[in-house]
């Protein structure tokens, strides 16, 4: 019973650090993830059964497809994801750290055969002289060498970035980093927005997820004094969105008519306010010339959207409608002219061409001086006390990457044994743990200098 | 536009060194390799001297952006990283045969970027989301990483073309003759093929980091599932499973190849398919 459960023990614990659960997990994870890309994730059912129909709706809700980074189902491949590097990282990291700290500082001819890098001198010279020659030789042309003697025969050791070999285990930490923050950012953060209009304040936000926006309350105010666009000269391509914003905790300005703009948040007490969005509050109000063709006189008017005017023949009419952008002419009014018992006369003017509905040949001659619209602006408000843990891990993931791909460590072993007639027989041998065509030529250069030296 | 100008010798030079590498593979002529080689080092100059232009031309105009805002853009800033991580792969490897599978995927983007309408190639002020430093970083370190990946993408079709043929004729020991000889042995495919991979995916990973770090300045958000996010996490993952398969046996050589084919596929579908089929954050497609 006990072996049984052993060895189930056994085999669970090789499947979480096997690499083939690795390669299977990943695969798996890009597979799936391609499910949310094609199935637009987060709307609302009606769109979803209007798309896919009643049955597959069904089907692909249960599956969890409409919010599908967020299902059980991928959690688990991510959870997995994160159970295996740990597993494999605590199963290799021991040996790994065994290799560093204590390294074979008395290689046998075993150790020498199992180096693809090896070769063997004799010198004339006697152990005794060659000792210094050698601990100096490795300095200057490797790394420093602790010298051992075991034996008669005299072990240097040298080696170089010997802690490139945790760069992998950095970067599988690295990830695991990012996923705490992400959790800590989910649990403890929220993302949230807020509309506010030109000239009003507020101190609650709207909780984004979830079937219903629920409200959260800042602790201060955020008050909107003015939101504005630019737009690139001649052109109707936006330059600029601009929220001025203040904010006022306990009674007290403390960041005042502070510029909103996309790309440059505003943040305050851990909370971060980002242009989003903005659009027309209430209905705009105008200021409208008419000219009378036959006198030129001419009337103003102050009128806000649908409240009638009275023509100078006594014909009602109104402002219809309004656009910001009438198809790339600028802002422009739809006014109806209604006489009693007789259709409706429609037609537009145009502020930037006030010589414009002239040519309408109508009793009236209508311009748009000005308009007024109070804007709103939308905010993204967003709290994420994790997202310096993600960095970090960020940061993290490039140095070691860069560490497990780039760096190697290297090792170089040279022995020395006494000959008969004072001679002595070198042996070395060199390894590395990354690229080794690069270490086999420096190697061989080593060989070649060493060699050198040792003539002269 | 004069650099509109220089782009176009450059697509010039890139196809006759396309040409060329593809004549050399045929009459196994080592001078039409060089030949090849020269004409690639000239567009990659002309290449480089374009963007350089454009970059002047855009501070003429008063905006001075960096030129990798749009589609046409982008297209062209693809084929010079592809030269400039072929070319750097071809000083260490000196494998000219490699240019006739990889040159094509510069030739096709150039040609894709000259045949667009003048609109798209114009030089447009950024909109207020573009208007951040971060913007340069993140396409730079995106693209070069898609660059290694077409070029082991190439070395990959080579890889399962040439085996195929030594594995008939009984091993590497016995060269595949023909028109096959001069491509590089399986085993250097395969080393290059990973070598590639090796400075793709580093880079996407900063890619993705960047992109996360612009995110979350601009929106609040590092991470929100969009489709370029997904899939640019796809391909990560794909090359992550790839490179984690050089560790055990039976995933190398032939897997090996697929897999980066694959993924090459899929950096495609990232870089170019999210745009034209599916919708997000990234709209530069439409232009």
């Amino acid at each position: 019973m006990t072996t049984n459960k052993r060895s189930f023990l056994d085999a669970l614990w090789d499947f979480c650090c096997s690499l083939k659960l690795t390669i299977f997990t990943l695969i798996l994870l890009a597979a799936t993830s391609v499910i949310g890309t094609v199935i637009q994730q987060g709307r609302s059912p009606e769109e979803y059964l209007r798309v896919y129909g009643e049955n597959t709706y069904r089907i692909f809700e249960k599956l969890g497809f409409f919010d599908m980074y967020h299902s059980w189902w991928f959690l688990g491949l991510l959870t997995l994801f994160a159970v295996n590097l740990t597993a494999c990282s605590i199963k290799r990291l021991p040996r790994v750290w065994k290799t560093v700290r204590n390294p074979v500082l008395t290689p046998d001819d075993g150790l020498y055969r199992t180096l693809s890098n090896m070769e063997e001198m004799v010198s004339k010279e006697s152990p005794e002289t060659l000792k210094g020659k050698i601990a100096e030789f490795l300095k200057t042309n490797f790394a420093a060498a602790r010298v051992t003697e075991a034996d008669g025969k005299t072990h240097f050791y040298a080696e170089k970035m010997a802690w490139a070999r945790f760069g992998v285990y950095v970067t599988h930490a690295s990830i695991l980093i990012v996923f705490v923050g992400a959790i800590i950012g989910n649990v403890f953060g929220y993302k949230a927005y807020v509309n506010i209009v030109e000239g009003t304040e507020t101190s609650r936000v709207w909780k984004r997820g979830g079937s219903q926006p629920t409200p959260i309350d800042l602790g201060f105010t955020v008050r909107c004094d003015k939101f504005s666009v630019t737009y690139y000269e001649g052109t109707m391509r936006p330059k600029l969105y601009k929220s001025l914003i203040t904010v006022i905790d306990d009674g007290v300005e403390v960041k005042k008519d502070r510029e909103v703009i996309v790309n440059d948040p505003l943040k305050y007490k851990g909370i971060v306010f980002y242009q989003s969005s903005y659009g027309p509050a209430g209905d705009p109000s105008f200021v409208l010339s008419v000219t009378e063709r036959a006198t030129g006189q001419s009337q103003t008017y102050n009128l806000r959207q649908g409240q009638p005017g009275r023509l100078a023949n006594g014909l009602p009419f109104r402002v219809a409608n309004f656009s910001e952008n009438f198809q790339n002419f600028g802002p422009a009014v739809r006014i109806e002219i209604m006489p009693p018992g007789e259709p409706v006369r429609a037609f537009t003017v145009l502020k930037n061409f006030p010589q414009f509905d002239a040519q309408r040949g109508d009793d009236f001659i209508f311009s748009l001086d000005d308009y007024q619209q109070r804007q709103y602006t939308g905010l993204q408000v967003a709290k994420d006390p994790g997202v310096w843990v993600v960095w970090i891990g960020c940061i993290l993931m490039m140095v070691g990457s860069i560490i497990a791909f780039f760096m190697s460590h290297r090792r170089i072993w040279v022995t020395l044994v006494p000959l008969d007639g004072g001679k002595t027989g070198i042996k070395l041998g060199g390894a590395a743990h990354r690229n080794q065509a690069a270490f086999e030529m420096a190697f061989d250069d080593f060989k070649k200098n060493l060699k050198q030296e040792l003539n002269s | 536009m004069f650099s509109d100008q220089i782009f176009n010798y450059t697509t010039l030079a890139y196809f006759i060194a396309m040409v060329l590498y593809i004549s050399f593979i045929a009459t196994k002529n080592k001078n039409v390799g060089l030949g090849g080689n020269i004409a690639a080092w000239i567009g990659f100059g002309l290449n480089t001297l374009a963007i350089g232009w454009r970059w002047y031309e855009s501070k003429s105009l008063g905006y001075g952006h960096a030129p990798l805002s749009n589609l046409y853009e982008s297209v062209v800033f693809f084929a010079w990283s592809i030269l400039l991580i072929y070319l750097l792969m071809d000083l260490k490897y000196k494998q000219r045969a490699v240019g006739a599978f990889v040159m094509p995927f510069a030739v096709l983007g150039m040609a894709w970027a000259q045949m667009m309408p003048d609109h798209s190639k114009s030089i447009q002020p950024l909109v207020p989301a573009l208007q951040s430093n971060w913007l340069t970083y993140h396409v730079i370190t995106c693209f070069i990483g898609y660059a290694g990946f077409a070029i082991a993408c190439g070395a990959s079709i080579m890889y399962l073309i040439k085996v195929g043929k030594e594995e008939k004729s009984g091993g590497a020991n016995t060269p595949a003759g023909g028109i096959l000889s001069m491509f590089p042995s399986a085993r250097v495919l395969d080393d290059i093929n990973y070598k590639a991979i090796m400075i793709g995916w580093p880079m996407l990973t900063l890619g993705i980091v960047t992109g996360a770090a612009w995110a979350n300045y601009a929106w609040g958000t590092y991470w929100s599932w969009d489709p370029k996010e997904t899939w640019s996490l796809i391909v990560w993952f794909i090359y992550a499973a790839f490179l984690h398969a050089r560790f055990t046996r039976g995933w190398v050589g032939r897997k090996a190849a697929w897999l980066s084919i694959i993924g090459f596929g899929a950096t495609l579908f990232c870089y170019l398919g999210v745009n034209l089929v599916l919708s997000g954050l990234h709209s530069y497609g439409g232009g």
